[in-house]
């Protein structure tokens, strides 16, 4: 029987777990903590119950209220859906492990909103992975957008301006996406991704059809931070709270990543993105010059959140670059990609949570050799994350940029190649700032900092969830063979 | 020419409230004036959604027994259904974004961008 219902019951479960935080925590406020994990731990049990299902049966397809689509609505759990579902609420259930005293000390008495809103975000992210059609997809979008501002804007001080410029950019993003749909909707007659498949490839030449394609995928560049229109995202990413930016960071933009890469192969066939409409060049090159821009404006931040952000902005370039070379290899660079920088860049702003706990800042230049006495582990964590960003084998970084190098030796395109190694060198500067301060500068004042630090290293539920995703980059590397081979080839569409 | 302007008078005067809005939020220096701007942006989606739904010589989507089954008869009601949820989502966006703004209010004292970069340094 639930195999029936695996679609559906991923966003139940989350949304019935933001009523119940807020409902059962004004009650009794500490039973909100065990409740909002309790309900993400069960959304991810469920989630990998559909990796499993769609790997034994294939697609599974919830008619919502028994409509059969396309005149019903439909929830789709397919092997991309089912592989982004666990991914992000991997990464959420040790984030919110996590969150536990971050969110204590740093937003004191507002635990209860903080987890409801975070369910709620969640449950957007969920929804967008499972619709199954245009619409709906728009709706969820923005559910967890509205979620987003809203954990940004509860951070440092200038952090409501930089929620404010968020949702202004953000609406801009969601109302070009909904103005394609129309357009798409007006020449084809059907919101059904399915149905449209089937309807597209008649009129895909017209105009309307074109424009629509265009808006959207205007709109997700905005939300995914495509350069050159990532200008929200630096600034929302330093000002939130620890707990935000590790919820949001890495996930946030992988989701709007998933939809142009559903609308683009999924929706339209992908021979029309490559070649009736160079839809597909377009986002190659921008990826490209994200990939630049953002390592070497991260080289010359000063405060690692900030670095981290601006890393941001170059990893999404990769998985641009996947998506752009539209080619299988390509396709299973992108998706690993997501993974592997889900976990990397998750784990650094939990590494950044921590810092900022502990010693009350995250200013690169005031880094030494103190900072690894006082936290050995977090450090370590630190430096297998920068490893595996710079791209180091036998991390898991690696091997999405080998695959990403690999998609661009079967397309000859011998620029995005060497982007991909210099880009690899630049992440290699800014890592190698840090990890060289914290491991190798010594302290000028001796002995006397342990005494002004207030505890030796993190406890153990902020530590548990750092080192587990550090040590999950080495899993991760050494199965990726096992994930590409069972898990993402299945994804890949006919025709690509 | 005239004609081509005159049979698509509609979608002109949206496409004139999307570059008013667009207009409003990207030139305008005061934050209430760009959330303006974002509210006429987003009226003008759902403007044109409503506007595609409609129809000469055609009736509500309720089945009249002059007409019959014959679709033509009705407007499709359909962009309209979706414009609902549509507005929701613009009224829970507008909401956030005043709580925003009185979140900034209390902490700079002011709404204008110059000031308010001025004094976040």
């Amino acid at each position: 029987m639930i195999e029936h219902n695996l679609p559906v019951l991923v966003p139940l479960i989350l949304l019935l777990g933001a009523l119940s935080v807020s409902v059962f925590g004004s009650w009794k406020r500490a039973l909100a903590f065990p409740l909002a994990l309790a309900s993400v731990a069960a959304a991810l049990v469920v989630a990998v119950l559909g990796v499993r299902q769609t790997i034994i049966v294939g697609t599974v397809r919830y008619y919502l209220g028994g409509w059969v689509a396309p005149i019903g609505i439909e929830y789709v759990l397919d092997p991309l859906s089912a592989f982004m579902m666990t991914v992000v609420l991997t990464v959420a259930v040790l984030v919110f492990v996590h969150a536990r005293t971050v969110v204590a000390a740093e937003l004191p008495g507002r635990a209860i909103p903080f987890y409801s809103v975070a369910l709620l975000l969640l449950t957007g992210f969920s929804g967008i992975v499972m619709a199954g059609d245009l619409f709906n997809l728009y709706v969820f979008l923005e559910i967890s957008s509205l979620a987003g501002y809203a954990l940004i804007a509860v951070g440092e001080k200038p952090s409501p301006v930089a929620a404010f410029r968020y949702l202004l950019v953000g609406t801009i993003g969601a109302s070009f996406y909904l103005l394609g749909v129309g357009f798409i909707y007006i020449m084809t007659g059907s919101l059904n991704i399915a149905d449209l498949t089937k309807i597209l490839p008649a009129v895909v030449s017209e105009a309307p059809v074109v424009a629509g394609l265009i808006l959207m995928v205007v709109g997700l560049a905005i939300k995914m931070a495509l350069f050159p229109l990532h200008g929200w995202l630096p600034d929302a990413y330093t000002y939130a709270p620890s707990s935000s930016s590790a919820l949001i960071a890495p996930i946030g933009t992988k989701i709007g990543a998933y939809v142009l890469l559903r609308i683009l192969f999924f929706t339209f066939e992908p021979g029309t993105v490559r070649d009736t409409l160079p839809v597909a060049d377009i986002i190659l090159w921008l990826s490209l010059g994200g990939i630049l821009f953002g390592s070497v404006m991260a080289i010359a931040q000063k405060e690692l959140k900030r670095m981290l952000a601006y890393s941001s902005v170059a990893q999404i370039g990769y998985i641009g670059l996947g998506i752009g070379l539209a080619n299988p290899l390509g396709l299973v660079g992108a998706v690993l990609h997501v993974l592997n920088h889900a976990f990397m860049k998750g784990g650094l702003f939990l590494v950044a949570g921590n810092l900022r706990l502990q010693i009350g800042h995250s200013t690169i230049p005031a880094f030494d050799d103190s900072l690894r006495k006082a936290m050995p582990w977090t450090m370590a964590a630190f430096a297998l994350f920068s490893l595996s960003m710079i791209g180091i084998p036998p991390t898991a970084g690696f091997f999405s940029k080998w695959y990403l190098v690999l998609a661009g030796f079967e397309n000859s395109n011998w620029i995005a190649i060497v982007v991909i190694l210099a880009s690899s060198l630049l992440n290699a500067v800014y890592f190698f700032r840090v990890l060289e301060k914290v491991y190798l500068r010594s302290n000028k004042k001796g002995e006397e900092t342990d005494i002004h630090l207030p505890r030796k290293e993190v406890n153990f539920s902020m530590l548990a969830p750092t080192v587990v995703l550090a040590a999950g980059l080495l899993v991760l590397g050494v199965l990726n063979a096992v994930i590409v081979t069972e898990i993402i080839v299945l994804m890949i569409p006919s025709g690509l | 020419m005239a004609e081509f302007f005159l049979s698509y008078y509609a979608y002109w005067f949206i496409f004139a409230l999307t570059v008013v809005g667009l207009y409003g939020m990207l030139v305008k220096k005061n934050l209430v004036k760009k959330l303006i701007g974002m509210t006429i942006f987003q009226t003008s989606v759902i403007v044109f959604f409503v506007a595609s739904a409609s129809k000469w010589n055609a009736t509500i989507p309720v089945i009249d027994p002059e007409i019959g089954a014959d679709p033509s008869g009705y407007i499709n009601p359909i962009p309209h259904t979706l414009m609902l949820t549509a507005i929701v989502v613009g009224v829970a966006t507008i909401g956030l974004a005043l709580a925003l703004l009185m979140s900034i209010y209390r902490r700079y004292h002011t709404l204008d961008e110059p000031h308010l970069l001025q004094r976040m340094k």
